[in-house]
């Protein structure tokens, strides 16, 4: 069986590439590059190494607006969900504010963090953290709010209190959706760093994007992609592996 | 029969119990003058129409809701909150799927030393007849033994008094018979005040040393049946039949 989903999935590859390679026969570079000069062009950049920097540089900036998202999001929202009359007051402006794109945020960040020595960086880091915020409170406030009453009934009946009925009950109930959440954000989050990339920094897939277009290399351009593609794959794989590790000592199988 | 063997002090004296709930389409009044008895130890059935307040008066009982006026006291004292020495059973199991069997059980004894709480969670898990599945997730048990985890859990905190909200309405009729016998063994051994709310008046009839009947909303009681049935008892006995059909009477269901 997983042979065979395998299997499938390369059909799937293997049309678009044919496909890809009909489209693009016979064009030059800074035209729509081919698959193959995609691969040479993937090979060129791995080779000067700027590449590699270019991989650390989002995946960082990834790592430190998603944790912080996270560190804010999910107190905040377990919080907006426990608290009925908090979660009046916050709620909706929580949600009028998350439809606002990110990237529109860019030219409060720049005024915000401009002139500071990381000013670039940190501005980055803010819309990475915007765009994670968003759906990990989203997530964690309705996991929080849908808790089963008879959870918290039966906890109260054997004199579960405080912090105690955080720890034992409401944590693990909202686990699940809230990894969810996380998971979504990191996706979000990893969609957004490229876009936040494009403007005002000198490192990053992103710029990667950027400085090979300026330079008509649209070989380098379809290179970044496929690594942005596979970097994306790579990281939800791997947020989907600790979910289902996290639930399954737990014993909560996810059907 | 019952005033020889066991013991009639009152556990809980209900008096006049009214409860209103407020909702958008109005005032409702679920609970009109609810006056009921429950004696220690004694094991009382409570029937009646669907949506009547039977959950409703279980509730206030056990200090989830509180009284609109009345009392409800328990050896004495007004109920005002939920207590550890009376313990709510759900229909669905309100066991936590997070905990394996051993914390489950568990969960209520509050902090002790390990030794203490093993020894205690063992006996339960022997009581309910889950030797073997203290290391299981609720995942891994079948309904019935998700309810017998309920139990031991309930009954590991020692309370004098169990409430049991259609305990057996999740399960299937086969499962059910079975804890039926379950239930009333484990009450034969622990001989706890249990109140049974349950919309199978054979089921009640089974169980109950009394039966008391409600009326529809607003729901008072109508009467208390006592039933002196030896047990185990047969749903064949003529007598059995008899008092099913005395209830159903009160219900007013015309049976064939
Ligand atoms: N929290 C609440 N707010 C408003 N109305 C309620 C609330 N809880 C119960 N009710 C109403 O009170 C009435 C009695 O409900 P209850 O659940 O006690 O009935 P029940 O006898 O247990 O019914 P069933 O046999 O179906 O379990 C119902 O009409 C219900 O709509
Ligand atoms: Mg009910």
């Amino acid at each position: 069986m997983k042979l065979r989903s395998f299997l499938n999935a390369c059909l799937g590859f293997a049309a678009f590439v044919g496909l890809w390679q009909l489209a693009t026969h016979g064009n030059k570079v800074g035209d729509l590059p081919s698959p193959w000069m995609t691969a040479r062009g993937l090979g060129q950049v791995a080779a000067q190494g700027v590449l590699w920097q270019n991989i650390i540089a989002s995946v960082f900036r990834v790592a430190w607006g998603f944790s912080l998202a996270a560190a804010i999001g999910i107190p905040l929202g377990i919080a907006l969900g426990w608290y009925p009359r908090l979660r009046d007051v916050v709620n909706p402006l929580v949600q009028s504010l998350r439809p606002i794109s990110p990237i529109a945020w860019l030219p409060f960040a720049v005024i915000m963090f401009g002139g500071t020595a990381l000013s670039s960086d940190l501005s980055a880091i803010f819309l990475l953290f915007l765009s994670a915020f968003f759906p990990i409170v989203t997530a964690s406030t309705s996991a929080t709010a849908s808790i089963d009453q008879k959870y918290i009934r039966s906890a109260r009946n054997f004199g579960v209190e405080g912090f105690d009925l955080f720890r034992r009950v409401v944590l693990p109930a909202a686990l699940p959706q809230v990894l969810t959440g996380l998971r979504l954000a990191l996706g979000i989050a990893w969609v957004v760093v490229v876009a936040a990339e494009m403007l005002g920094v000198e490192t990053g897939l992103g710029y990667q994007v950027m400085d090979s277009r300026n330079a008509l290399r649209m070989d380098h351009v379809a290179a970044a992609m496929v690594v942005i593609a596979a970097i994306g794959l790579l990281l939800d794989t791997g947020m989907a592996r600790v979910e289902s590790t996290i639930l399954a000592r737990r014993g909560v199988r996810r059907g | 029969m019952t005033e020889l063997g066991s013991d009639t002090r009152t556990k809980i004296a209900i008096r006049e119990v009214c409860k209103t709930f407020e909702t958008k389409k109005g005032r409702v009044v679920v609970l009109d003058q609810v006056d009921l008895d429950v004696r220690s130890g004694e094991f009382l059935a409570i029937v009646g129409p669907s949506g009547c307040g039977k959950s409703t008066l279980l509730n206030c009982m056990a200090g989830f809701e509180p009284i609109t006026s009345g009392s409800i006291r328990i050896d004495g004292v007004e109920v005002d909150a939920p207590s550890r020495k009376r313990v709510f059973v759900f229909q669905e199991p309100g066991i936590l799927p997070w905990f394996s069997v051993w914390d489950n059980i568990g969960f209520g004894l509050g902090k002790m030393p390990f030794e203490q709480k093993h020894e205690i969670v063992m006996r339960y898990i022997r009581l309910v007849g889950l030797d073997g599945f203290e290391k299981s997730f609720p995942s891994e048990l079948s309904g019935g033994m998700k309810q017998r985890v309920e139990f031991a859990r309930a009954l590991a905190v020692q309370p004098d008094v169990l409430y049991l909200d259609e305990p057996f309405g999740a399960l299937d009729a086969l499962t059910r018979l079975e804890m039926r016998a379950e239930i009333l063994r484990i009450w034969g051994e622990t001989r706890k005040t249990c109140i049974l709310v349950t919309h199978d008046v054979e089921e009640a009839v089974e169980l109950a040393d009394r039966v008391a009947v409600m009326t529809p909303r607003p729901a008072t009681v109508h009467s208390v049946l006592d039933n002196d049935l030896p047990r185990p008892r047969s749903a064949d006995q003529r007598e059995f039949r008899a008092l099913k059909d005395r209830v159903f009477e009160i219900l007013g269901v015309r049976r064939g």
